[in-house]
């Protein structure tokens, strides 16, 4: 094996094992285990490899079929897509582990499907993670989508039609990205990123340039769930089978933010989007502060701490927006710490979720009385990720609030300060009623659920390491910007 | 053509017996010029996706002109999960040995290392196993969709 060649082999990965594992899968669920965690394991360590590479040598540039850029398809892996692979495939493999139980609970009989699907939606968010040119990272968008639309629909009742939903809302997304796409195609003639940020550099863009980001942006933000355009996603997440909403509430809201990133920074630039657009960025910041807010009371109306974690998403959905759009470094600090540190809670969250629900069969409010006694060490995790979510010290989502906070202050955006003290409030509300509930309330009458199964220790290690990387974070995170987040920050600050 | 007639009385399916003997006529030639499609697909128009659709739309013919149960006799649900399958799998397979051998990802003249032809050959006959893939994914995928929404997903008679 060739070294310029591993970080596609990080993708390749799983993107290959998803046909094996549909072809072998059929007959036992052992396979489907050994190929899943297999792929993602080589993935991760390969991944981690590409990382270091990154620090030593500094940023590859890669051309698929040897065609050459501005005209082939580029990969560009610099210190941000690294961070972002190492992410995406340790979280796959953490969740999917989770997930193999918890599918073969919910979907009995149709896994190989399920996680056909399950691999190329991971490998098409690496691709995202990857890709260095726009059109290139519109087929990757509908790569992760489609899939993500198949998966969900797999869940029970509603699911289907909350899969359609989202089909629509997504495909106007992808729509409104295509068509930005195009716009920049006509005025510079070029798809690569580099190209196209070299080109505008020299030109005088005026409406069409700013309808080109206005739609590229807009896209990415229906994708993300941003707050006035987030319907699609508490009843695709809440709805989906738990094994998917393991994988899909960590990595796509968080990938798509990313991607909003790439092409602020990497396609326009950051002159572009804030000195010369004054105007949107206050708007943005006060969109993302308004969003938190409602986003924050929303999850309070909850009675289902799947559908309440759904609404947090987009709550902090508004947080990374809005810390992007601070234009400052302390606040892009704060968000892409906060991309880290925010998938890692949601997937230690949802991964307490899975094993509630696989123990109880639902995670109603209701249901959850005196699950500190059945469920010790579910809930100690869960508590953990919980004081993450709100930013108690030691944990990693205190850090990236910190920087968010300081970064609004430095800024002056004091509306988006509120919001972010705000919802720490409400989400230290939440979280302190589901351990009252859980803690204080003894079960006084039997529950009305069959308790499904022992939550087993395949879905309790991804938990607890899951839980002890958000200490880990937490306690190095100083470190972990001054050693990559800090080179991660985009040229321009 | 009485025997033909007997024959459509005894499987009672279908619309005509017109449109049943111009399909049955008009199939094996809309494969023929699927395959041609493909097989084309990399030096002059064509490609393994549309010729994929080809191919694929003679199943559908198949299962509009008799009942979908019949189409199926000549591809299974199952087969065309396999081809599906293994066509995709042929593309990324084909993309990741090129990686393997040396090369970069999709960067067909790699696979000269494997068997000699010439690193120029290998580019255009690298293509060619590509579309393969593609046309086999595309056919499939094309019979199933059509099977799934014609039969509400019970996979029986359909229309």
């Amino acid at each position: 094996m060739t070294v310029p060649n591993l970080h596609i082999y990080v993708l390749a990965a799983p993107l290959l094992t998803a046909f094996f594992v549909n072809l072998f899968g059929r007959r036992s669920n052992t396979v489907i285990a050994i190929l899943t965690i297999g792929s993602l394991t080589f993935s991760s360590l390969a991944s981690l490899v590409v990382m270091s590479g990154i620090l030593k040598h500094g940023q590859i540039n890669y051309v698929v079929g040897n065609w050459q850029a501005p005209y082939g398809i580029e990969l560009v892996v610099d210190h941000l897509s690294a961070l972002m692979l190492v992410l995406i495939s340790v979280v796959a493999l953490l969740a999917s582990m989770s997930a193999l139980k918890s599918v073969s609970q919910e979907v009995p009989g149709r896994e190989h499907q399920l996680f056909t699907l399950y691999l190329i939606l991971i490998a098409g968010l690496m691709g995202l993670v990857l890709t260095g040119d726009t059109f290139n990272l519109y087929v990757m968008l509908e790569i992760t989508s489609i899939t993500a639309y198949g998966l969900i629909a797999m869940g029970k009742g509603r699911a289907p039609l909350a899969s359609f939903n989202y089909v629509i809302m997504g495909s106007v997304g992808a729509c409104f990205y295509l068509l930005g796409v195009g716009y920049l195609y006509l005025m510079t003639g070029s798809l690569n990123m580099a190209d196209i940020y070299q080109i505008l550099q020299t030109m005088d863009g005026g409406a069409a340039v700013a309808t080109a980001f206005a739609f590229i942006l807009i896209g990415l933000w229906i994708k993300m769930a941003f707050f006035p355009l987030h319907g699609w996603l508490p009843n695709a997440y809440s709805l989906a089978p738990t094994g998917v909403a393991l994988i899909a509430a960590p990595l796509m809201t968080k990938v798509t933010i990313y991607l909003m990133v790439r092409v602020m920074f990497s396609v326009f630039s950051a002159e572009y989007n804030f000195v010369q657009h004054q105007l949107a960025q206050n708007i943005i910041v006060w969109t993302a502060a308004v969003g938190i807010i409602c986003a924050s009371a929303m999850a309070l109306a909850q009675r289902d701490l799947k559908r309440m974690l759904s609404y947090i998403i987009v709550a902090e959905v508004g947080y990374m927006v809005g810390g992007i759009w601070l234009a400052n470094e302390t606040g892009m600090t704060g968000a892409i710490l906060h991309i880290v540190n925010d998938a890692l809670m949601t997937l230690c969250l949802f991964l307490a979720v899975a094993a509630i629900i696989y123990r109880l069969g639902s995670c109603e409010f209701d249901q959850l009385q005196g699950i500190y006694r059945k469920m010790p060490i579910t809930m100690a995790a869960f508590t953990v990720g919980a004081f993450s979510m709100i930013g108690i010290p030691p944990t990693a989502g205190f850090f990236s609030k910190w920087y968010l906070l300081l970064g609004g202050i430095e800024a002056g955006q004091w509306g988006y300060v509120v919001a972010l003290l705000f919802s720490s409030l409400v989400n230290a509300i939440l979280f302190f009623r589901i351990i009252e509930i859980g803690f204080f309330h003894r079960d006084g009458e039997p529950h009305s659920h069959e308790e499904a199964a022992k939550a087993p220790l395949s879905m309790q290690i991804p938990l607890m390491v899951s839980a002890a990387t958000l200490i880990i974070i937490g306690l190095s995170s100083g470190s972990l910007v001054d050693a990559i987040i800090k080179l991660t920050i985009p040229i321009g600050f | 053509m009485k025997l033909l007639q007997e024959q459509t009385q005894k499987l009672k399916i279908g619309e005509s017996l017109i449109i049943q003997t111009a399909s049955r006529l008009l199939i094996p030639f809309i494969q023929l010029f699927g395959l041609y499609v493909i097989v084309h697909g990399h030096y002059s128009p064509g490609g393994g996706f549309q010729g994929g659709v080809i191919l694929g739309a003679s199943f559908v013919l198949l299962a509009l002109a008799f009942d979908q149960k019949f189409s199926m006799q000549y591809m299974s649900e199952k087969t065309s999960g396999l081809l599906a399958n293994t066509g995709a799998l042929i593309f990324v397979g084909t993309g990741t040995l090129c990686a393997i051998f040396g090369g970069l990802f999709l960067h067909y003249s790699a696979l000269d290392v494997l068997i000699p032809l010439g690193p120029i050959e290998w580019r255009s006959f690298g293509i060619f196993i590509v579309e393969v893939g593609v046309g086999l994914a595309v056919m499939s995928n094309m019979a199933i969709l059509f099977w799934v929404l014609g039969s509400n997903g019970e996979m029986d008679e359909g229309l």
